[in-house]
């Protein structure tokens, strides 16, 4: 059971947000209420997605207090502590993509699938676009697109129309390309890895005692940030590793762990 | 040096070129697309808001769409059903993607679930970005006041609704809960008998917040009754027309930019005595 401590550790955390959520609206609890694009814990703390003020803000609104704060906290703690963690171990759209990509791994669709090249960027030309967007059209743009608020609010109000798009993003990556959305064009994932940046929880790999058996890369649902794995013993300080765990999960090797970033000694 | 690949070789210099002209097209084009679906997405004005909702134009950029009023309104206490025990369904709806109108925002249905205006208004301050604004229902005393909200307005609609046939019929006005304030009931004699009375509905534009209990009480197989924005429903007399034995409304006609209006004309350029032994001509 070790090759998945990680992968259920996660989905316990996205299920239990989800549980929390629904229960606000259906219970009338008071532990955390809203949906990820803002939410009040107790309601005392404010949370807000630091996207969603950025684009209220592009589109005209005046921000209260509570947004900005709301942000702040949600920026703070990913900047410091979390990473990119939000996209594996909060966004509940993560399990519709790790199922399109579990499949894709049984129906062996990298072995026949013709290749299709994205740019792993386009997610922060999204950001920017939009920004833009939002601006001309006075809406906040990705808010009334993104998958992430329509599943939230699927499971708390109750599934729609919208539920599409869910399904478009399964085949997407399931069919098109790997890892399609959260990997390449999810503009919340791009917000969420440059706030991550320097934050102190990382992968850390062991070269010594790996025996390129090249699994983790298998599972990474962001290779490209792997690219020291049997050659250099470092940090994985990529902003794009979203800290999910699969690469620790699947390494018999004891080759990659979760560590503390030490500034000190780098 | 002989080239090994068919293809033209291209220089540093035109790749640079080629790949912004590649990235900037698409982005105009993503960028097109996004913003045609996003005016798309504005739906419907006949939308009707939650109580202290600002502007629609100024809501749909504020409104973060969390779902927190709408939670407030369903979990409200007020809102336990007596038999059952159990919240009955709320009045704020969050739009799903079908709805015409915009996506994650809350909204009611005033036939399906009214307004039931409550004292403490749950749904308001529990908005965090201000969308729906606290200080547009708080009056002189600096409390909360349900008489302030104003979510559009009812509209009654004489040719379907029975009491303007004579039918006896307060169902709009026994609903209302600002009774005998929103929804007065004019008395008028039926020409038609000869020795009953219309009592007829009529809106206090000024009172009427919108609510809705009007449009789910009628009795009409679609309701007789119903709720518009203010926007849609309302005309507007504009300044030129003041309502001379009105102090308040002299108020508009003080207060208004004076402008040297001089309206010119084809007509106006000629003598009246001219211009009106010309005839006139439509073309």
């Amino acid at each position: 059971m070790s090759n998945v401590k990680y992968l259920i550790l996660r989905r316990i955390s996205q299920v239990t947000l989800l549980v929390l959520y629904f229960g606000a609206n259906a219970y009338g609890w008071k532990m955390l209420a809203g949906t990820m694009s803002s939410s009040s814990v107790l309601e005392k703390i404010p949370l807000s997605d630091p996207f969603a003020v950025l684009q209220m803000l592009a589109a005209g609104a005046v921000l209260t207090f509570d947004m900005i704060l709301g942000a702040m906290i949600i920026v703070l703690f990913y900047a410091i502590i979390g990473g990119r963690s939000f996209c594996s171990w909060v966004c509940p759209v993560n399990m519709v993509t790790d199922a399109a990509n579990w499949l894709r791994r049984k129906l062996y669709m990298d072995k026949i699938e013709r290749k299709v090249w994205m740019s792993r960027n386009i997610r922060y030309y999204m950001i920017i676009l939009a920004l833009i967007v939002s601006f001309v059209s006075g809406l906040a743009a990705f808010e009334i697109i993104s998958p992430i608020t329509i599943l939230n609010r699927g499971v708390v109000f109750g599934f729609g129309a919208g539920a599409g798009l869910l399904a478009a993003i399964f085949l997407f990556d399931l069919f098109v390309l790997k890892n399609g959305w959260c990997g390449h064009i999810c503009p919340l994932g791009g917000v969420h890895s440059i706030i991550g940046k320097y934050s102190l929880i990382r992968v850390k790999h062991n070269s010594d005692n790996c025996t390129l058996c090249m699994k983790c890369k298998e599972v990474c649902p962001e290779v490209q940030v792997l690219d020291m794995i049997g050659k250099r013993s470092e940090f994985v300080v990529k902003q794009e590793c979203t800290n999910c765990g699969r690469c620790v999960d699947v390494c018999n090797d004891d080759a990659l762990s979760f560590n503390i970033r030490n500034y000190l000694k780098q | 040096m002989k080239d090994t690949t068919k293809k033209p070789q291209i220089s540093e210099r035109r790749k640079f070129f080629t790949n912004i002209a590649h990235n900037a097209g698409l982005g105009v084009m993503g960028g097109l697309l996004w913003a045609g679906y996003a005016d798309k997405a504005k739906g419907s004005t006949l939308t009707l808001r939650p109580p202290g909702a600002l502007k629609e134009e100024d809501f749909l950029s504020a409104c973060i769409k969390c779902g927190l009023c709408a939670e407030a309104c369903v979990n409200r206490p007020s809102n336990i059903s007596k038999r059952t025990g159990k919240p009955r369904p709320g009045t704020l709806k969050m739009a799903k993607a079908k709805d015409d109108v915009t996506i994650g925002t809350p909204f009611f249905i005033a036939a399906d679930v009214p307004c039931y205006m409550c004292e403490d208004i749950p749904c308001v301050p529990v908005c965090p970005t201000g969308a729906l604004n606290i200080a547009s229902l708080t009056n002189k005393d600096n409390e909360l006041d349900f008489r302030l909200m104003d979510m559009g307005i009812a509209v009654v609609d004489p040719n379907s609704c029975i009491a303007f046939w004579g039918i006896q019929c307060d169902a709009c006005y026994r609903a209302c809960p600002l009774m005998d304030e929103a929804i007065k009931l004019e008395y008028d004699r039926n020409e038609r008998t000869g020795k009953h009375a219309f009592l007829k509905p009529v809106i206090v534009m000024d009172v009427c917040t919108g609510c809705g209990l009007c449009e789910k009480a009628c009795v009409t197989e679609k309701p007789a009754i119903f709720i518009q924005p203010r926007e849609i429903a309302l005309g507007k007399p504009g300044d030129h027309y003041v309502k001379g034995w009105d102090s308040k409304d002299e108020q508009r006609a003080v207060n208004q930019e004076v402008k040297d209006v001089t309206t010119k004309t084809e007509r106006s350029e000629q003598n009246a005595a001219d211009y009106l032994n010309e005839g006139v001509d439509f073309e």
